[in-house]
């Protein structure tokens, strides 16, 4: 696309519902994600962060209301579709082959990126390309030296790394990233949140965080989503300020 | 050398010794039970890709070992009696021409895979497996009823096919056509479970929901499994139609499926040569068993007991410790 503006708006939720029973998980909700920003989508727990984003990645189906990825209307498209489409999704619990070596893990991520029927015949990790983007990514995440490793033997954190390192394969357009800082520690933290800034250049991200202090570190705008409705969208300084959030979320843990 | 890889040549040569042996002392009974090893064994590796690696527990291979039998069955009874399977539209005549049946055995039972295997994996865990196992009874009843082609009875082939250049009824000859056949498939599921198709479907075995989020369909990679498995199971069940030259709905039943589970799960699951070493072991065992008591099955059960309960890789798996991963380095 030519003439690319930085404020052009990659990802676009219109008006989207979702109901289990009597429970509104989200309620007529809608948020964009503009090139180059973090967009940081907090709330308090049972709000329906993670039932949105899993209408937003295609696993789950909205009752109403679109999705709009790159200008296409993708409302229709199922996970593997919109993974195709370029929607990098990390998951809140580590979703990884775990039998299978951290390599493998990103090797899958690459050979996905491809967006085409993985071959049948030639081996695959003898594949220079896709070996190559595996380990640029692992390296990224720092986790070149654990390559070869068992998913399944690699700690909690570094899991949560790997997790980043297999999106970072995809070469998506855009991050949907479900708490990747969760059970990270201090340290692992804000060696994410350096990472997280510098890769939003690349791809604009769309940020579920429970850390508050990683959220208003890297966040260019946030929307607060209490009982699945967004109450506030705005900057930190905006939201920090506002008195119905303070009230709903963040009052709470002031307190605490 | 892997250790693995050490224990899949000693496993080879094996294989290929006893019948040799066999040969010089002109023990023939011997060379027949190595090819049914053999070719148990082609019918696992077939399993072993769908069961293995794409952890598609189908109690329905026994159809593809039937289809592939009676693809064999039907064409050599036709050529014994000169008569044409079909006149009109255009005329279709018997063979028994062993490339000729193998292939057609290959292409029935992988278009069966392609239809059976596209209605049953848009299901998973017991009702793949109740699906799998419903349209190989359906294959079995039909064919009890089908009185055409022997129906119950089942159909002889009177002269073994023929093989250009070979004289298939000599034991040792046979075998090692069928032991060719073993390496050439062995080979494919090697190269299939090292490529880039084989990553991707033994990471949707253990994670379905990351291959979608890397956008790759696990149901396409699993149809194609599904397919090239039925393929191999069908050109064994062709193999063994000319190994009895006799064909019946046996063939098609659902202990044939267990059977060929057996082997795989004796084995190890999802190692490349499991079903040889499961397949050698079970056949070491009718043989050793069968003289003791009628009842060799208690102890063949009790067995597979043990390795479920404590060996979980199999005969390989107890040998070559924990799997590398799938094949891949």
């Amino acid at each position: 696309m030519a003439g690319v503006a930085m404020t052009e708006t990659l990802l676009e939720i219109r008006g989207m519902s979702k109901s289990f029973g009597a429970l509104k998980a989200s309620d007529d909700v809608s948020l964009d994600l503009k090139q180059g920003e973090i967009h940081a989508l907090i709330g308090p727990n049972g709000a329906g962060k993670s039932t949105l984003i899993a209408q937003i990645a295609g696993s789950l189906r909205p009752d109403s209301g679109e999705v709009w990825l790159e200008g296409h209307n993708v409302t229709h498209q199922d996970a593997v579709a919109r993974a195709k489409a370029g929607l990098g999704r990390t998951f809140q619990i580590s979703s990884l082959a775990m039998e299978d070596t951290v390599l493998q893990n990103a090797m899958l991520g690459a050979l996905g990126a491809r967006r085409r029927v993985p071959g049948l015949w030639r081996p695959v990790m003898r594949d220079s390309d896709l070996r190559a983007t595996a380990m640029e990514a692992l390296r990224e995440v720092g986790l070149e030296e654990f390559a070869h490793f068992r998913t399944a033997d690699l700690s909690h954190g570094q899991r949560r790394q790997l997790e980043v390192a297999v999106a970072l394969t995809l070469r998506p357009h855009v991050f949907l990233m479900d708490e990747p800082m969760a059970g990270l520690g201090a340290e692992g933290s804000a060696i994410l949140v350096e990472f997280l800034r510098n890769l939003k250049s690349h791809a604009p991200i769309l940020l579920v965080e429970h850390d508050m202090d990683a959220v208003f570190q890297l966040a260019d705008r946030i929307s607060v989503l209490v009982y699945g409705r967004i109450i506030a969208t705005g900057t930190p300084s905006e939201i920090r300020a506002n008195a119905q959030v303070r009230e709903a979320y963040l009052g709470e843990e002031d307190e605490e | 050398m892997r250790r693995e890889t050490l224990i899949n040549t000693i496993l080879t040569l094996g294989l290929l010794a006893v019948p040799l042996v066999a040969w010089a002392m002109d023990e023939t009974y011997a060379i027949t039970l190595a090819t049914e090893v053999v070719i148990l064994a082609l019918a696992g590796v077939g399993l072993n890709l769908a069961l293995g690696l794409g952890g598609l527990v189908s109690l329905g291979h026994a159809m593809f070992f039937g289809i592939g039998g009676y693809a064999a069955g039907i064409l050599a009874s036709h050529a014994q009696s000169y008569d044409p399977i079909m006149e009109w539209p255009f005329l279709i005549e018997g063979t028994q021409s062993m490339p000729v049946i193998w292939l057609l055995a290959i292409v029935a039972s992988a278009l069966v895979a392609l239809a059976t295997g596209a209605l049953s994996l848009r299901t998973s865990g017991v009702y793949f497996i109740m699906i799998t196992l419903a349209f190989g009874q359906m294959f079995y009843y039909f064919t009890i009823s089908w009185p055409a082609y022997g129906g119950e009875d089942g159909l002889s082939i009177y002269v073994r096919d023929r093989f250009p250049g070979l004289n298939t009824l000599d034991p040792i000859q046979f075998f090692g056509l069928c032991f060719v056949l073993l390496m050439v498939c062995l080979f494919i599921v090697a190269r299939l479970s090292r490529s880039g198709f084989g990553l991707a479907l033994n990471a949707a075995r253990q994670n379905e929901t990351r291959v979608r989020a890397v956008g790759i369909e696990p149901y396409r990679l699993r149809l194609m499994a599904f397919v090239i498995s039925g393929a191999i199971t069908g050109l064994a069940g062709a193999l063994y139609a000319d190994l009895n030259r006799f064909v019946s709905p046996v063939m098609f039943s659902w202990h044939t499926s267990g059977e060929i589970m057996v082997f795989v799960i004796l084995g190890g699951v999802a190692r490349l040569f499991g079903p040889v070493a499961g397949a050698a072991l079970f056949i070491i065992l009718e043989e050793a068993l069968d003289g003791v008591s009628d009842y060799w099955h208690i102890y063949l059960g009790a067995l597979l007991l043990i390795v479920v309960l404590f060996a979980r890789g199999g005969l390989i798996g107890l040998l070559a410790g924990r799997n590398g991963g799938g094949g891949h380095d």
